[in-house]
């Protein structure tokens, strides 16, 4: 019974949306005020259908009830209970249900905050969100419901695939599609500006703080995934440049720019149809990055058993959707010109740079995900793109951007007079390049140019955003969150910067034969096989190497690599086991038993690898605090006031 | 300068800096691009010597070779049609078997010997690398290529944990 209710919750829903969507739009557009009013219970209906569907799947899965199709393929009476809740988002239907809820969920909270918006504007905004969900829960219930029954049930279900049965399978995906998601909002805001006619100031401060929540949701996301993809799939390494990864990295290159470029839309009233045009750019990639996923079009780690339905339906909605933005973008954005200028040295001009690398990192990241396919189309041959191309393409525009970022942010607005800080600047950069070097040559004892320039930037960057915060403190001026939550941002960079050239030019991995008993020397650490036991997991058996690992004579640390076989997939998969020791995060896996009692192990050494993750998290933790400024607050007040006197303003 | 001036200075340096940044990116594309190619293709001598490119196919059935106790391994891979042996010295994927799919980046050597430096992984034991797929049914036509995914799985001698130990 159940899943039937979750069904129809769905079929709710979608009718939901569309109501919220004719709602919203015609009700802004013929000016009808009743009409207006009812896109916000819609709003709250739909989000409350969404969550009923959701419910009553996870119940499904909780209650193991066999008869839906898609617990039967993804769970198992033996699977533990915590996993048979996150199996939820465990395949294709599940992640898309899990798209819409949070999809609903930001439009719940859009629709809370916009009391402080102009009505026929949050009508438009939430209108168009209606159109973004609208599309989504009609691809659900139309390819990929959820809630297919079995006939005749299946006895047991066919489990969760090993490998995310994971806690960090628990948090990565609904982290990842909240900043996702949250770019729809962006782009909801962006299109109803160009259904209006008109942007103003006002409107980039709205849009502010939706956009760098969204951000640092996406920025926890992608840090989460490369953290999983680190420990769990034990190839070594971080970051593949596997198309799925690139698919939510484009939406970040973009929204990162999108964030820059608001800020000059907010502060000086320019680089409107720029911001526009970004704001559509990054939900088109996010929902791409969708299309990327699902339709299994590219070859990748990540990729489902691919269907060419979804694959039509995916490629038609976007074409209809982000068409449509454009077509619109091509008809307003002409009537939103920006009248004020700016010198070349001001800070506009630091940010138009920043945005139009960051454009092009993510323009040339896009050609590497996509030219297998064209190449394909073509008839080419069939080819792969690798970190060959993407490692000196992806440097060539994000190391003139980090220098710029270090010199940028000293510079002021409108006026290119950046002779007052030319002083500090140079000190700076000196100390940097003393430091960096310092670190490189004199820490690790080799090192190569590009490590000496990486490691100089980074410390530029993170002593060039500090003069500023320490001026005021001295000054005994205050630190507005915006400002703070830019330096914090920026810092996490510099350390993201330092952190990534150390790792990428000192890491030593190597595969050893070892016999029990035996030891291998890599790095600066011995590793002694003490040989290989037999263990019983709740739902799998395993094989535990264990290994001694010393320093100099030292014991550091006793680590167990597995490598476990589930009972009902059968599948073979490794638990890599990490230990972290004077900043070096050593990782072990467990290979193949070689005959002749010898083992084979992959061990790998990677100095300072946290501090990416870490990194990435000082970035959206910055993100956080810029969109918790009373600025956003207090500007939204201001024009509720505005809005309560004069009235609605003349569309 | 006139701030028209300025302003034709600052477009004119972005079109050059896109216009440089493309012409890096396509000159990257050529240089670092790699080629996937099935064992026909590498018998009938489409791949340029020294060159190194993916090679795809099934791992032959009693194929795969190691001497006790050393990390160098040898399989063959095949497309049901031609084959080649292949040589790896580092440590097997999990899901790597006799009888399933397997891509593999590397070099060919002199003596035909396909010396791998990667043998890719992949995180769903039903899925298959779609060049494979593709690849045997431009051998075979449908039937060959989806049937064989469903062969029963043979773990490589001494990699798996039997259940009940």
């Amino acid at each position: 019974m159940l899943p039937e209710l979750g069904h129809f919750a769905l079929i709710l829903a979608l009718l939901l949306a569309g109501l919220q969507a004719f709602f919203g739009i015609a009700g802004a557009a013929l000016g009808r005020e009743r009409w207006m009013a009812a896109v916000i219970p819609a709003v709250a209906g739909q989000a409350v259908m969404v969550a009923t569907a959701v419910a009553c799947l996870i119940a499904a899965f909780v209650g193991d009830d066999f008869s839906v199709s898609y617990v039967a393929e993804n769970s198992n009476t033996a699977l533990p209970l915590f996993y048979r809740v996150t199996a939820l988002w465990g395949a294709h239907e599940g992640s898309l249900l899990l798209w819409i809820l949070l999809l609903a969920l930001w439009t719940l909270a859009v629709a809370v905050g916009s009391g402080r918006l102009p009505p026929h504007f949050a009508a438009r905004v939430l209108g168009v969100l209606g159109v973004v969900s609208f599309g989504f829960l009609l691809f659900t219930l139309a390819t990929s419901n959820p809630f297919v029954r079995l006939d005749p049930p299946a006895p047991d279900g066919g489990d969760l695939n090993p490998i995310l049965q994971d806690p960090g399978l628990a948090v990565h995906p609904p982290v990842l599609y909240t900043g996702y998601v949250g770019f729809a909002v962006a782009f909801a805001f962006a299109c109803a500006a160009m259904l209006e006619g008109r942007l103003d100031q006002q409107w980039a401060r709205w849009t502010r703080p939706w956009t760098a929540v969204a951000w640092a949701f996406l920025t926890c996301g992608i840090a989460m995934g490369s953290f999983w993809a680190y420990y769990e799939l034990g190839w070594g390494g971080f970051w593949f440049w596997d198309p799925v990864e690139n698919a939510s990295f484009m939406p970040w290159l973009v929204g990162t720019a999108l964030l820059h470029s608001l800020a000059v839309t907010d502060k000086r009233g320019l680089f409107k149809s720029w911001t526009l045009l970004l704001a559509i750019l990054a939900f088109s990639l996010s929902m791409l990055g969708t299309f990327l996923v699902r339709s299994g079009v590219l070859v990748s780690v990540h990729s489902f058993a691919a269907d060419p339905m979804r694959g039509v339906f995916i490629l038609v909605f976007l074409v209809i959707m982000i068409g449509g933005a454009l077509a619109l973008y091509a008809w307003r954005a002409p009537l939103l010109k920006s009248t004020a200028g700016f010198e070349l040295g001001a800070r506009e001009s630091f940010l138009l740079f920043n945005n139009v690398l960051l454009v092009i990192a993510a323009a040339t990241v896009f050609a590497g995900t996509l030219a297998p396919l064209i190449s394909d189309a073509l008839g080419l041959g069939t080819v792969s793109v690798g970190p060959p191309y993407f490692n000196p393409t992806f440097m060539m525009s994000t190391l003139p951007l980090l220098a710029l970022l270090a010199v940028g942010i000293h510079a002021s607005w409108k006026r290119g007079r950046l002779k007052d800080s030319a002083r500090a600047l140079l000190v700076t950069c000196l100390v940097a390049a003393v430091l960096g070097c310092g670190l490189v040559f004199g820490l690790f004892e080799r090192g190569g140019l590009l490590a000496s320039v990486g490691a100089t930037l980074g410390l530029w960057i993170a002593l060039s955003s500090l003069l500023d915060p320490i001026d005021r403190w001295r000054r005994g001026l205050s630190l507005p969150r915006a400002v703070l939550g830019m330096t914090v941002a920026h810092l996490g960079v510099a350390l993201f910067v330092v952190a990534l050239t150390t790792v990428q030019s000192f890491t030593v991995e190597r595969d050893v034969a070892l016999a029990a008993g035996a030891s291998a020397r890599v790095g600066d650490y011995e590793f002694r096989f003490d040989g290989v036991q037999p263990l019983d997991g709740p739902n799998y058996s395993a094989l535990a190497a264990t290994v001694v690992v010393t320093r100099h004579g030292s014991r550091v640390a006793v680590l167990r690599p597995q490598k476990r076989q589930y009972w009902v997939q059968r599948q073979l998969t490794s638990e890599t086991a990490i230990t972290m020791n004077r900043g070096n995060n050593l990782l072990l896996a467990l290979g193949d038993n070689l005959g002749a009692g010898r083992w084979s192990l992959r061990v790998q050494i990677r100095p300072l690898v946290s501090l990416v993750w870490l990194a990435a998290f000082i970035m959206a933790l910055g993100g956080a605090l810029a969109a918790s400024d009373r600025r956003y607050r207090a500007a939204q007040a201001t024009q509720r006031a505005l809005a309560g006197v004069a009235g609605e303003p003349a569309r | 300068m006139t701030p028209r001036r300025r302003r034709m200075v600052l477009v004119l340096g972005i079109v050059a800096g896109v216009s440089l940044a493309g012409a890096l990116a396509l000159n990257a594309f050529r240089s670092n691009v790699t080629f996937f190619f099935d064992p026909t293709q590498v018998a009938n001598g489409e791949v340029r010597g020294g060159q190194p490119f993916r090679l795809g196919g099934m791992v032959k059935q009693g194929s795969f070779t190691r001497a006790p106790g050393s990390l160098e391994s040898h399989f063959i891979v095949t497309d049901f049609n031609r084959e080649v042996t292949v040589s790896y010295n580092q440590v097997l994927p999990d899901l790597f078997r006799e009888g399933a799919g397997v891509v593999a980046h590397g070099r060919l050597r002199a003596d035909g010997t396909f010396v791998a430096d990667e043998v890719l992984a992949k995180h769903d034991e039903k899925y298959m690398p779609p060049e494979v797929v593709r690849s045997l049914k431009r051998r075979h036509g449908e039937s060959r290529a989806l049937a064989v995914p469903a062969a029963p799985p043979a773990p490589v001698a001494g990699a798996a944990p039997s259940a009940g130990s």
